[in-house]
């Protein structure tokens, strides 16, 4: 079964339950937007999913292609072929965008095998340019004194040089600019086709204006509460939040 | 962008074997006046040498361990367990073939002749007490440049070597520089004519292979007038259960408008105590950079100083340390201005691992009646995990108006969030650590010969594996 898939997920941090019996699968070719009011849980699927050592699945399981993933570690998760786009991405000091690629992307080869350089220069250069990233930007530290909009592009960057089977977008769009907003959804749409599944987080619905999914979901108190095509995202921004609150019933108010 | 060189790499591991040797020349264990006697007859000593010894063996019986401000651990060394001079009696060869087989295989695995083929002007190579291979290119040598070991140079090069010997850093200066002046043996006297520039680097290699052994070389450089000498050394040792003492001197003098650099890259076992004095003698309008990186032992302790005697003359020390676990770096820097217009300048940064603790000791004097001296002062510590400690102390003493001196430090952590965005992107929790350590020192690695910066990452990353486990 080529997709990511979660089964009955139930996740906590200490005693605290945040995800509460989700289940969702996205196949590859397709893009799935959750969405959702702040609290819902949504970022923490999204750790979860890549692995954060915080959180606790109690219950529940998560699949990649069939494949167990919440058995393995989070670099492991990564170089099979689940990227995550973070919401609040790390600085890391003193290391440029071009050799941390290339640490990632060689980690990704068999032991001995060394990465061709001038090939991955090429790449490199070719993506930064798709997303409007000036060359000098590779010998800069990782996120360092990046902007908002700066970070969520290297993002986008990292997830075009990496080409996983499944990308996580946690609130990309957080942050951005309307001409920020184009550029990154740009990126995006330029990597959607048959070989990658896409699940977006978002708060908003302008993202989807952008980058139209395929099927929306929305998310409530560690649930999903409705699903839909990508109508759900319009009929959401004009009813709200609690509209999807009161439709899912009981399931949000009995704890 | 810079392509990537191949690594000259001496690993971490890669240290760690040794062969067994039969020594001609053995002084036994423990230190007492027959030992010194021993060690002076078997170098055939000159008898200013054999009184220097007795002079420096006085002084260190006398001279307490310096435990109450550094490391307790220091009690842990037992003088009368460690050999002093262990050597096969052969003077150096210079070419390799002549130098014995078992000897030979512990400098190729190491990679010493190899390295010298590709850059180096001069290689001289230390097994336990004595240099076993000394040799400069022969275009270097034409110039006058005088490149032997310590024994050679005080025989052959009395005029020279009597005048700077011991003038830098006298027996007294402290326990340790007292021992090696008693014992000491092997390390390198190089003279450098005035105007001339040598090119590449010159290279000493430090091996000890010994166990319960004590290593002792003691070098003395000398840059004439307005010349230039870059100077490297590397040391390993393979891991013995029991202590390994390595304390060497090292004498630096540069005349008016010399340049010299000294380049260390330590790679000691875990069971090394590490106690090294080193000073440079700056004089007018001249330059003394220390490049220091020590990477493994038990406890280092090693502050290399410039003593900045002439006008417009500049000192800098540019020092990496890394802390693994149960390891204690104890190092720092000296500047001690004794002119005007002197400029200095120090860069720490210093990584903890594990338990491992960093301590950075800076002392910077500038005396009331100089004029317009300036010191600049950065030690950053990067500690990785909870268990891991850094310490500062700086003692900054600058008096009289017109000079100008900054510090600035900072601690900083690898958190786990940075080690989760990372390990996010395909990488390892060692890669992912060994990577943010190069970051932390990549601004000062960039000021290194190329040669050693490769070493030196490549050290960083064996070293980060095998903490992280």
């Amino acid at each position: 079964m080529n997709d990511l898939r979660v089964e009955n997920l139930h996740v906590a941090i200490g005693d605290q339950q945040i995800v509460r019996g989700l289940s969702l699968a996205v196949p590859r070719g397709e893009v799935h937007a959750i969405m959702g009011p702040n609290g819902s849980g949504k970022s923490t699927l999204a750790k979860v999913m890549a692995g954060h050592p915080d959180y606790q699945v109690t219950k529940g399981k998560i699949t990649m292609d069939g494949e167990d993933v919440l058995g393995i570690e989070p670099d492991d998760r990564a170089r099979k072929g689940l990227f995550l786009a973070f919401q609040y991405p790390s600085e890391i000091p003193g290391v440029t965008i071009a050799n941390f690629l290339r640490a990632a992307l060689q980690s990704r080869l068999p032991e001995g095998e060394e990465l061709e350089a001038t090939e991955y220069y090429a790449k490199l250069y070719e993506k930064m340019e798709l997303l409007g990233m000036d060359r000098s930007f590779t010998s800069r530290a990782v996120n360092e004194g990046f902007s908002g909009g700066e970070k969520k592009r290297t993002e986008i960057l990292q997830l075009a040089m990496l080409e996983p089977k499944y990308a996580v977008l946690d609130e990309t769009d957080s942050g951005l600019d309307i001409d920020a907003l184009k550029i990154v959804a740009r990126g995006v749409n330029m990597m959607r086709g048959p070989g990658l599944g896409i699940l977006l987080i978002t708060h908003y619905q302008r993202l989807l204006n952008y980058i139209v999914p395929d099927h929306v979901h929305v998310m409530v108190a560690g649930r999903i509460v409705r699903s839909g095509g990508k109508e759900l995202a319009l009929e959401l921004e004009e009813r709200g939040y609690d509209w999807a609150r009161e439709s899912a019933g009981e399931m949000a108010v009995t704890r | 962008m810079k392509p990537e060189t191949k690594a000259v790499d001496i690993d971490r591991n890669k240290g760690d074997f040794h062969y067994k040797v039969d020594y001609a020349k053995d002084a036994g264990s423990g230190l007492s006046e027959k030992t010194i006697q021993y060690i002076s007859d078997a170098k055939d000593d000159p008898d200013w040498v054999r009184e220097f010894r007795l002079r420096g063996l006085k002084t260190f019986l006398e001279k307490p361990l310096p435990t109450h401000w550094a490391s307790k651990d220091l009690e842990a060394i037992d003088f009368d367990k460690i050999r002093y001079y262990l050597a096969s009696g052969d003077a150096a060869k210079r070419t390799w073939e002549e130098v014995p087989e078992d000897i030979k295989r512990t400098f190729e695995r190491l990679g010493i002749p190899e390295q010298e083929r590709k850059f180096l002007a001069g290689v001289e190579a230390q097994f336990d007490s004595e240099a076993v291979y000394s040799n400069i290119k022969k275009a270097v040598g034409e110039q006058g440049v005088i490149f032997v070991g310590s024994t050679e140079g005080l025989k052959h090069h009395p005029e020279i070597f009597r005048k700077w010997f011991g003038k830098v850093i006298p027996i007294a200066d402290n326990k340790f520089s007292a021992l090696n002046a008693a014992v000491f043996s092997g390390g390198s006297f190089i003279y450098v004519p005035p105007g001339v520039k040598v090119k590449h680097p010159l290279q000493a290699y430090f091996r000890i292979n010994a166990e319960n052994f004590g290593q002792f070389e003691r070098t003395l450089i000398i840059a004439d007038e307005g010349s230039e000498v870059t100077y490297m050394e590397g040391c390993t040792a393979p891991k013995f259960e029991t202590t390994t003492l390595h304390s060497a001197v090292v004498e630096l003098v540069a005349l008016k408008g010399a340049k010299i650099q000294y380049i260390t890259v330590q790679n000691w076992s875990a069971n090394v105590f590490n106690l090294v004095t080193k000073r440079g003698l700056a004089h007018e309008d001249s330059e003394i950079k220390w490049i220091d990186c020590n990477i493994g032992s038990r406890l280092t302790m090693k502050y290399p100083g410039v003593v900045l005697k002439g006008r417009k003359s500049r000192g800098e020390v540019l020092s990496i340390a890394l802390a693994g676990n149960g390891q204690h770096q104890d190092t720092g820097a000296k500047m001690i201005h004794a002119a005007d217009e002197t400029t200095s300048n120090i860069i720490s940064k210093s990584i903890s691992v594990g338990t491992g603790r960093a301590t950075y000791r800076g002392l910077v004097h500038v005396p009331k009646h100089l004029k317009h001296c300036k010191n600049n002062t950065e030690c950053d510590a990067l500690l990785i995990n909870a268990t891991s400690r850094t310490d500062t102390y700086p003692a900054i003493t600058v008096r009289g108006t017109g000079n100008a001196v900054q510090h600035e430090a900072s601690v900083s952590q690898v958190s786990a969030e940075q080690i989760f965005y990372m390990q996010q992107r395909g990488l390892s929790e060692a890669q992912a650590m060994s990577l943010s350590v190069n970051g932390f020192v990549n601004d000062l690695v960039r000021q290194f010969p190329m040669e050693y910066s490769v070493e030196l990452k490549r050290l960083i990353e064996l070293e980060m594996e095998g903490s992280v486990g």
